[in-house]
Order: C-alpha cells, then sequence, then structure tokens
C-alpha cells in the first residue's frame, strides 16, 4: 500500500506542492524578482507534471531499437515533445517579464511591489 | 490554395508579424498596408470558411496531412468561424484606427506595434480555430505574450500593469496547461474531437474532475470572470488606448469561447461533473455581473469604468453558458458578439477623447455632443445597447438571457440581469449627462493641439470611420439578430440547427 | 374582423422618423426645418386618416411580421383601439406643432433642432404603441419612447431639468425593466404575444403565474401613467417645455402608459379571466385612490403647471378605472377618455404655456385679473376646466358618463361616488384660476396682450374641438364609434346592446 502510494501517486504530490508553493511565491512575495523566480517554478512544476506522465516502467527511450518491438516497452514521446514547447514559452514569458522590471526599474526605481504601487499614485 | 484557408487564417497574420519590423525599416507606411492587408485577407478567409461550414459542412483540416489524433487538426464550424470573422474584423478595424495615433513614432516603435498587434490577431485566431487543445496552449501563449508588451508601451503605470497582467496571465496559462495534463493522461489523445469521444465513460474520474476544474479556473482567469478580475482594470485602464479596444472587444471573449468550446464540445455539459462546475459558474457569474456593475458605477476614470463594466459583461456571457440550455447559449454566443463589438465601440470613443482633449476623467469633460457630433453618436447608440434598450444589440442578448433563463426556472439570474441594466443605466447616463449636457468651466478638458478646427473636436477620418462602422453595426445587429442566430448562431450549439 | 395586407401603420412610424433625420439634417436653416416637421405632422394625418374607413368598416389593416427576434416579429396592425390613440397623437402633433414653433421662437431656445428631431422621433414610437400587434412590438416602442422623450425633459440643461430628467428616467427605466420580465414569461408560456380581442392569456398558466405577470405589466405601464404611487416623475418632467408637457404629458407619453394598460387588460388578459382573478379590483382601487388623493394634491400647487401635472395624474387614472372595471361601458369610457382628456388637457397646458410666453408668469397667485389682457385664451382655460370638471356639451361629459354608467353595471357604486367627488374637486382646483384671471383686479397687467397668432390659434382648436366632441362625440375620426366597436370586440357582444350614450 505505502510503496504503491511511493512510486504511483506520491510524486504527483510533490508536483502538487511545487505548483502551490509557485503560486504562492506569486501572490506572496513583494519582490518583482521573486515573483518570476515562483512564477518558473510553477512552470517546472506543469513541466514536469507532464513528463512524469509519459514515463512507464521498465520501458526504455522512444528511439526504436532493433529487436525491441511493441508500444509498450517505449515511454510515450509525445509529453516531451508538448514540454519542449512549454519550456520555450516559459522562457519567453520570462524574458518579457524581465525586460517589463528592466523599465519599470526605470520608471520608479523600485522593485518592491507596495513602493511601486504607491509610485504609480503619484 | 482554397483547401489551406484554415490554415492561413492564422499563419498570414503570423506572417505579417514576423517581417513587420524589417518591413518598418524600408516604408512605414508599407508596414501598415501590409497589417492591414494581412488581417483583411484573414478576414475574408474566415467569413469564406465560416460560409463554408454553414453551406457545405464542418471544415476539417489537418496539418501536414497527419489525420488526427495524431497530427493536429484545425476545425471549422459555425462556432468557431463566426468567431474567427468577429476577431478579425473588430481587429482590422482597430488596426485602421490606430494610425493617427502612430504618425509621429519611429520606424523601430511602429514595426513592432504592427507586428504584436499581428501576433495577438494571429495567436487569438489560432485559438478559435484550433481542434487540439495544447495547439490552443500555444495560440494562448503568442497572444498572451504579445499582449504584455503592446499594454507595457502605454508608458510608466502600464508597465506595472502588464506586469502582474503577466504573473496572473502565465498562472491562468499553468492551469490550462495542467488541466490538459490531467485529461490527457486518462484519455490519451489531445485532439477535441476524439477526446469527446473517450471522455464520456470516464466522467467518474477524480483525475478528469481536476482537470475540468483547472480548465475552467485557467480560462476563468483569461476571461476575467469574477472574482479572478484583478488585472483586468488595471490594464484597460494603461494600455495604450489605441489597442485597448480590441483586448478589451476580443481578448477576453475568445477566452469566454474556450471555456464553451472545451465544457460543451469536448466534455458534453450534459455530465454531472461539469453540471456542477456550470452550476457554480453560473451563481459566481451572476455575483459578477452585479459586482462589476456595482465598481462600474463608483469609478471616476472613463476607460476604469468600461472596465469594470466589461468584468460584468463577461459574467452575462458565462451566466447564459452556465444555464446551459439552448436560449441561454444563444444569448451568450449573441451577447458575445454585441459585446465585442460595443465594448469595441465605446474603447475606441474613449480613445479618441483621449486623442483630442488628453482627458479620461468623467468629470472633467463636458460639452462634448456639439463638437463630435459623429463620435458621441456612435457612443450614445453602445450605451444604450450596454443598458439594452431596443431596438439596440444588447437588447437582444438581453432578451435570450432572461428566456433562458426563465426556462431553467433560475429566477435569481433574471433579476440579476435586470439589475444590472438598471446599474447600466446608472452609470452610462452619468456619462451622458456629461458628454451631452455640462456646461464646459474654465480649466476642464482643454483642446490639445491636433490640428483640428476651432471649433470642431471630431475626430480624423481613419478614427471615426471604425467608430461608426461599430456604431451602424449595433444597430444592424439589434434589427438583424434574428437573421443571425437563425442563420448561423443555432449552428453553433450543440444540438443545434433546429 | 376582416384581416388585409396593408403598409400603411409601418408608413406611419417611418414617415416622423424620417422627418427626425431631415430635421437633424437642416439644423442650420429653421424654415426648412420647421417644413419637415409640419410635412411630416401633416402626412402623418393622411396616413393614419386614409385607414380610418376601412377600420371602421371593420377590417383590420395589418402589415407582413418582420422576424425580430426568433419566434416574434416586428408587427404593425391597424384596429380600432389603435385608431383612436394613432388618430388622435397624430392630430395633436400637427397642432402641437404649430404651437411648439410659436413658443420655442418666443422663446428664443437653444437647441431646437434637437427638440424638434426628438419630439419626431417620439410620434414614432407612439404611433408604433399605437399600431403594435404584439407585446415585443409594444415594448420596443414603449422603450424608444422612454429615451428619446428624455432629451425634451431635460431641453433647459440646468440642474433643475437635469434632476428631472434622472427622476424619469429612474421611473420609466425601472419599470420598463419589469414589463420587459412579464413579456418574456408571457413569451415562454404563450409565444408569440399577439393581441386578442379578449385576450389570449386565458388557461396557459395557473391563477397564481397569470396574476404575478398581469402585476409587472400594469407596474411596467402604470409607471408612464402616472398612477399613484408611481407619478412621481411626472410633475418633476414640468421642467420640460410647455409644449412638451402638452403632447407628450397630456397626450403621447402618459397616454402610452394608460393606452398599455387598456392593451393589456382588453387584449392580452381579457375582462373574464381578470374576473376570475380578481387582480382588476386592486388596480382599480388603486385607481380610485389616485383619481381622488391627486386631486386633494393638485388643490394645493401653485405652479399653474404642477396643478395641471396633478390634475393630469388623477385623468389618468380614470382611464385606468375604466379599464379595471371590465365592463363594457367602462372599457368604452376609458378610451374615450384617452381623447377626451387628451384635447382638453393640452389645451390647459397650450394656455399655461402662452401666459409663460407672454408674461413670464408661471404662479397662480400671480395671475390676478389676467383674463382682461388674454381674454381669448383664459376663456379657451376656464372651458377645457369645465371640461375636466365634467360639465355637460364638453367631451369629458361624455367619457365620464360612460365610466359611470360601466360601474354600475359592475356593481360598483362606490366608483360612481369616486366619480362625482372627483369632479367636485377638480372643479374646486381648476375654475379658481379662471376666476382669478377674470374677476379679480390687478393692475400689474396693462403691458402684456393676447398671446402671439401661432399659439393662440392651435388654443382655439383645441377648446373648440373640446366642445365640438362633446355635442358630437363622432364629429372628428369617429372616436367614439372606435372605442364603442373595440369594447365590443373586448367583451364579445354586439355594438347594439353595448348601450351607452
Amino acid at each position: 500500500m505505502m510503496e504503491n502510494l511511493m512510486s504511483g501517486y506520491l510524486i504527483y504530490w510533490l508536483i502538487g506542492v511545487l505548483f502551490v508553493i509557485g503560486i504562492h511565491g506569486i501572490i506572496q512575495k513583494n519582490n518583482f524578482i521573486k515573483k518570476i523566480m515562483a512564477m518558473n517554478i510553477m512552470q517546472v512544476a506543469v513541466i514536469i507534471f507532464f513528463l512524469v506522465l509519459g514515463q512507464k516502467t521498465g520501458a526504455t527511450l522512444p528511439i526504436l531499437i532493433h529487436g525491441v518491438e511493441g508500444a509498450e516497452n517505449y515511454i510515450n514521446p509525445l509529453p516531451h515533445a508538448l514540454m519542449l514547447t512549454a519550456i520555450v514559452v516559459s522562457l519567453s514569458t520570462t524574458g518579457v517579464a524581465l525586460a517589463l522590471l528592466l523599465r519599470i526599474q526605470k520608471h520608479f526605481d523600485e522593485l518592491e511591489e507596495p513602493d511601486v504601487l504607491r509610485g504609480m499614485d503619484q | 490554395m482554397r483547401e489551406h484557408i484554415p490554415a492561413l487564417i492564422a499563419i498570414i497574420p503570423l506572417m505579417a508579424a514576423l517581417i513587420a519590423p524589417v518591413v518598418a525599416y524600408f516604408s512605414m507606411w508599407l508596414v501598415r498596408g501590409i497589417s492591414i492587408l494581412a488581417i483583411l485577407t484573414a478576414h475574408i478567409f474566415s467569413l469564406n470558411a465560416l460560409y463554408h461550414s454553414l453551406t457545405v459542412g464542418t471544415w476539417h483540416y489537418y496539418f501536414g496531412d497527419w489525420a488526427p489524433p495524431w497530427g493536429i487538426e484545425y476545425v471549422i464550424d459555425p462556432l468557431s468561424g463566426s468567431m474567427a470573422s468577429l476577431v478579425s474584423f473588430i481587429s482590422l478595424l482597430v488596426a485602421f484606427y490606430a494610425g493617427p495615433y502612430l504618425k509621429d513614432d519611429t520606424w523601430l516603435k511602429k514595426g513592432i506595434f504592427y507586428g504584436l498587434y499581428l501576433l495577438i490577431t494571429s495567436g487569438l485566431l489560432g485559438m478559435v480555430i484550433t481542434g487540439d487543445l495544447f495547439n490552443l496552449y500555444v495560440f494562448l501563449e503568442i497572444s498572451s505574450l504579445a499582449t504584455y508588451a503592446i499594454i507595457a508601451s502605454g508608458g510608466r503605470k502600464a508597465t506595472v500593469a502588464a506586469f502582474r497582467y503577466l504573473l496572473i496571465g502565465t498562472i491562468a496559462a499553468s492551469f490550462y496547461l495542467l488541466g490538459i495534463g490531467y485529461l490527457y493522461a486518462v484519455t490519451g489523445t489531445l485532439n477535441m474531437a476524439d477526446m469527446a469521444g473517450r471522455i464520456q465513460e470516464l466522467m467518474s474520474s477524480p483525475a478528469v474532475l481536476i482537470g475540468i476544474a483547472m480548465i475552467v479556473v485557467g480560462m476563468g482567469l483569461k476571461a476575467a470572470v469574477f472574482p479572478m478580475h484583478g488585472w483586468l482594470p488595471d490594464a484597460y485602464t494603461y494600455a495604450p488606448p489605441q489597442v485597448t479596444a480590441f483586448i478589451a472587444g476580443v481578448m477576453t471573449k475568445v477566452s469566454a469561447y474556450v471555456l464553451f468550446r472545451v465544457t460543451f464540445f469536448v466534455l458534453g455539459a450534459a455530465n454531472g461533473p461539469v453540471y456542477a462546475a456550470l452550476t457554480v459558474m453560473g451563481w459566481i457569474a451572476a455575483v459578477g455581473i452585479v459586482m462589476g456593475s456595482v465598481m462600474a458605477i463608483a469609478q471616476k476614470d472613463f476607460r476604469r469604468m468600461l472596465a469594470y463594466s466589461s468584468v460584468a459583461q463577461i459574467g452575462y456571457i458565462v451566466l447564459g453558458i452556465s444555464l446551459g440550455n439552448m436560449l441561454g447559449l444563444i444569448g451568450a454566443l449573441l451577447h458575445i458578439l454585441n459585446h465585442a463589438v460595443m465594448k469595441s465601440c465605446l474603447f475606441l470613443v474613449a480613445g479618441g477623447i483621449k486623442w483630442r482633449t488628453g482627458e479620461h476623467s468623467i468629470a472633467k469633460l463636458a460639452e462634448l455632443s456639439g463638437k463630435m457630433p459623429l463620435t458621441m453618436g456612435a457612443f450614445l447608440v453602445a450605451a444604450l445597447s450596454m443598458v439594452g434598450l431596443p431596438p439596440t444589440a444588447g437588447f437582444f442578448s438581453k432578451w435570450y438571457l432572461v428566456l433562458g433563463a426563465l426556462d431553467a426556472n433560475m429566477w435569481p439570474f433574471v433579476i440579476v440581469i435586470i439589475l444590472s441594466s438598471l446599474l447600466n443605466a446608472i452609470y452610462f447616463f452619468r456619462v451622458i449627462e456629461n458628454f451631452f449636457l455640462k456646461k464646459r468651466e474654465a480649466g476642464e478638458a482643454v483642446k490639445r493641439e491636433t490640428g483640428a478646427p476651432k471649433e470642431s473636436l471630431e475626430l480624423p477620418v481613419t478614427m471615426l470611420i471604425p467608430i461608426v462602422i461599430l456604431g451602424i453595426g449595433i444597430l444592424a445587429i439589434g434589427i438583424l439578430n434574428s437573421q443571425i442566430v437563425t442563420n448561423i448562431l443555432q449552428y453553433s450549439v450543440p444540438g443545434g440547427g433546429l | 374582423m376582416e384581416f388585409v395586407l396593408d403598409y400603411r401603420p409601418l408608413w406611419a412610424v417611418l414617415i416622423s422618423l424620417i422627418a427626425a433625420a431631415l430635421i437633424m439634417v437642416s439644423g442650420r436653416y429653421p424654415n426648412l426645418r420647421e417644413t419637415w416637421t409640419i410635412a411630416a405632422a401633416v402626412g402623418k394625418i393622411i396616413i393614419v386618416y386614409s385607414m380610418l374607413p376601412a377600420v371602421l368598416s371593420g377590417q383590420v389593416l395589418e402589415m407582413e411580421p418582420i422576424d425580430i427576434v426568433q419566434g416574434i416579429s416586428l408587427h404593425l396592425r391597424a384596429d380600432s383601439m389603435g385608431m383612436i390613440f394613432a388618430a388622435l397623437a397624430s392630430l395633436l402633433w400637427l397642432v402641437t406643432s404649430f404651437y411648439s414653433i410659436g413658443y420655442m421662437r418666443g422663446d428664443k431656445a437653444k437647441h431646437q433642432t434637437g427638440y424638434f428631431a426628438s419630439f419626431a422621433v417620439c410620434l414614432s414610437a407612439t404611433m408604433g404603441i399605437a399600431f403594435a400587434a404584439n407585446l415585443i412590438t409594444f415594448f420596443v416602442f414603449y422603450e424608444i419612447l422612454t429615451i428619446a422623450t428624455y432629451p425634451l425633459v431635460i431641453h433647459k440643461r440646468n440642474q433643475e431639468a437635469i434632476n428631472g430628467g434622472r427622476k424619469y428616467l429612474a421611473y420609466t427605466l425601472i419599470a420598463g425593466q419589469l414589463f420587459l420580465i412579464g413579456i418574456i414569461w408571457t413569451q415562454i408560456i404563450a409565444p408569440g404575444g399577439e393581441f386578442v380581442p379578449g385576450g389570449f392569456m386565458a388557461g396557459k398558466a395557473t391563477a397564481g403565474t397569470l396574476s404575478i405577470i398581469f402585476t409587472l405589466m400594469i407596474l411596467g405601464t402604470a409607471v408612464k401613467a402616472g398612477v399613484m404611487p408611481l407619478h412621481g416623475w411626472l410633475p418633476t418632467a414640468m421642467v420640460a417645455p410647455t409644449p412638451v408637457s402638452a403632447l407628450l404629458h397630456a397626450v403621447a407619453v402618459v397616454k402610452a402608459g394608460a393606452f398599455g394598460i387598456l392593451r393589456i387588460i382588453g387584449y392580452v388578459f381579457g375582462p373574464e379571466l381578470l374576473n376570475q382573478l380578481g387582480v382588476a379590483d386592486v388596480l382599480a382601487w388603486i385607481a380610485a385612490f389616485t383619481i381622488i388623493v391627486s386631486s386633494l394634491i393638485a388643490m394645493k400647487q401653485d405652479h399653474l403647471k404642477r396643478r395641471l401635472a396633478f390634475s393630469t395624474i388623477g385623468q389618468l387614472s380614470y382611464v385606468v378605472l375604466g379599464g379595471a372595471l371590465l365592463t363594457p361601458l367602462g372599457l368604452l369610457g376609458g378610451m374615450y377618455h384617452i381623447v377626451a382628456h387628451a384635447f382638453m388637457k393640452i389645451t390647459l397646458f397650450f394656455c399655461a404655456g402662452a401666459i409663460h410666453i407672454r408674461t413670464h408668469k408661471d404662479y397662480i397667485s400671480q395671475m390676478r385679473g389676467i383674463g382682461k389682457q388674454m381674454p381669448i385664451t383664459m376663456a379657451a382655460f376656464t372651458l377645457a376646466s369645465f371640461g375636466i370638471a365634467g360639465f355637460p356639451f364638453i367631451v369629458g361629459f361624455i367619457s365620464k358618463w360612460n365610466l359611470a354608467i360601466g360601474a354600475l353595471q359592475a356593481g360598483k357604486a362606490l366608483y360612481v361616488a369616486v366619480l362625482i367627488g372627483s369632479a367636485m374637486l377638480s372643479t374646486a382646483y381648476l375654475i379658481p384660476v379662471g376666476y382669478m384671471a377674470f374677476f379679480k383686479e390687478s393692475t400689474e397687467f396693462n403691458s402684456f396682450g393676447e398671446a402671439r397668432l401661432d399659439m393662440l390659434i392651435p388654443i382655439v382648436i383645441t377648446a373648440v374641438v373640446s366642445v365640438l366632441l362633446g355635442i358630437f362625440p363622432n364629429a372628428i375620426a369617429n372616436f367614439y364609434d372606435l372605442a364603442a366597436m373595440s369594447a365590443s370586440q373586448i367583451v364579445d357582444i354586439s355594438l347594439e346592446l353595448l348601450g351607452g350614450l
């Protein structure tokens, strides 16, 4: 029972925790850089989630090997392919976010949310 | 060529987006021409595809000839066809309108603006016509990233608004991605039609439940459904005026469309968990309608008022979706169309006023009706439509929504819709009083030097034409709504074509 | 009834709408602009009155329905009851147009283009209401009327006018939404909602549901009809220029509400069903209450237009009462009172406006001896006052007589007492104005003189018509026959058995 939980579901719980940590960070942290870091944690959680989905016990890389036949012997390649795209998206999001932060830094001289909001009101 | 039309709808603006900055270096007016031409082509193709879907049947397009579920499929049925036509139409008008705003910009700024604008258009069109859930996510991110950047170009405060929108948008997209991950885990497919066939017997699985919840939350965030609307007022208020109309008119609507598409066409709303999720959404939407309207009354800034009004109006759409019956869904779809046209028109007017007077505060704007008669005429029509008075378009979507609510025996929803029309009347007539009746006092909203003749503040023709077209459109939709419903919308809802 | 395909009802609506557009365009040339108004008014009269013989012969002229919402169409039809309202409004529009031109030029008012355009749109909406063949068409024009009247109420653009406009919108928009719920509900239980003499709701739902729908619809229309306690907007809206008060707050807008109530009673629910439900009794009590209380309030008003406004509130409830009695003669009296009150009250408002333009006096206490200066105006005023009080040989008598008989038919003699009491009260609040004008001495009024000719002529016309109709109820547009026809269709008895005058 315990072992089943460990090998079967625990990893999903861990991913869930990672995801929640990310969201918590985005909402709770005041520093904009920390928010971006939290955002990345959240995105990584999603990526790992997909990779785990493709995993199969006892299966090998999805490259056709002579002598090994049948789909059950290969892990599912599709989630990996999807996550390549997701990683690119995550990278560009981070890029845009950092570019925005540069602008904010220039306009407000601050990267702490309360200070920036005060700056907006003026 | 003709068989590739579904793909070209999204790809033409995408290609144009990539070359826009380069073209801008060589010729300022060429980039504008190319952008408008690209969107126009996309619009014509969308209409063509819509016509095809209505006359011949749903148009399936397989990318690279890979048949689903392996390949990516584009599906143009009456629903996605009409949404694509709507998106490209609004995009076309706003692109046309943006001209005078960019007059003094450098080639780089101009090129990047058009590039980003085309990216948003392409992303939204892609979201609408794709038949693949992951592909939808990619287009979602394309349009979102471009939106963050274009909002940030609105100035000092806009950067902060854009950054916060980026964080929330990313959370939303991650939720959506996780949701389709769960659904993929149980069904093993990402194609919408394929998944719809397989998921029915798996409905009781907890993974499906979590997946549904996550998709609903993700798309709810993107669509700014109350109480997940926090990003919207700042983003709409500080975005550059020339694009707010497009973002406000179309972006949230496309997310609402995705919500509709996923819940009804993929999951099948008759089923337990989806039905439960929709019921919850309905009540939340009802609260959102009232709260959005009340918040709108409290606003002093014209654009912020419109933004809160959008929160309420999205509530109408979600409410209609949550009712789940034929009439409610038709009401929701008609309201997507109506609200896109009305809100774009209002934001274009707001942008025009800002351009002429440099002012957004409702209290400081006075005596505009004589100075910009056509703009104000369009504003009046749009405002009456928002209140929902016949024979403007807004009345008829309200009509279907109330009819649907009564059909489902949801009395509280009827009261909410009626109450909201009255609240809309309060904040719009307040603005009307200021624009039409108030005398200008010294120090208020002085005309900016924009080369207009002394007495008149009327906008230049390039800005005026889109506003007037939308104003006439509101009346036209109102008068022709029965044709729209019988010929298009009733084929767009599941089990439609009655 | 014989249905005939005819597009004249639609043209009656469109002609003033087209005129409104032309008026907007030709704002710079006042004479041209006023020509459009007059031309449209004459055109409208020709269109409406050309349908009269056919309608009197029992035909119903209707256009091909145009779908506006799935399953429901924009449908206009000229039947006997609609003809009463349409013939009345189109005739009085022409009279008021002449008066308006005199008034607005005499007042040197601003925003005249918007004023005349809104006026024309209001008349289109009124025609639409009169000729509406189903509930949704009725509602569409009802709301257009609400909005088109707003610019007229706020015409003076000062704070008082803006407040009046706000109050007006608050009342009418809320009422409109309640009405809308009723209509949509009706749409679900009885799709289509086509008006049928005698009603179509019988047996469509439980008594409770029907009562709620009836209440919603009556709430929606009663606000415009100024039934207490929903009358609050009407006295405030008197800030509008006098021609507006005259035509809209004596004829078009408020009568649209009263007309709506009669339509709902006669053509949606039907007297028979309402008798079973018993809700009409409540409406009758409220109407009786309004008649008495508004007369009492009117006595205390010193502002002439406000006094007339409260008088209007009371008189409109005669119409409502007539409908709520559910008897043939009650309905007849109610319908005819729409006509009777219109001619009398428009005369009174015209006089008030003439006094305002000539002397800038608005308060009754300032009007001592004014009759010496403006004898014709004040004579017309006094005549109309007697009419409102219900003296014989003036048009008001005919409707009140029928209302009283109708009350007796229903076996409710109490309402006869209400009618008599109200007649006395009307005498008490209107006759003193004439008395003050003619029999009190004042040195103040030496320098004025009779009203402008373009205002005086409409006053004389409406006053003369009031007397003419009082002696020959059918003298113009066969109003009495139309009302009798409609009443007999609603209760489904032959014209001969109807009785009455």
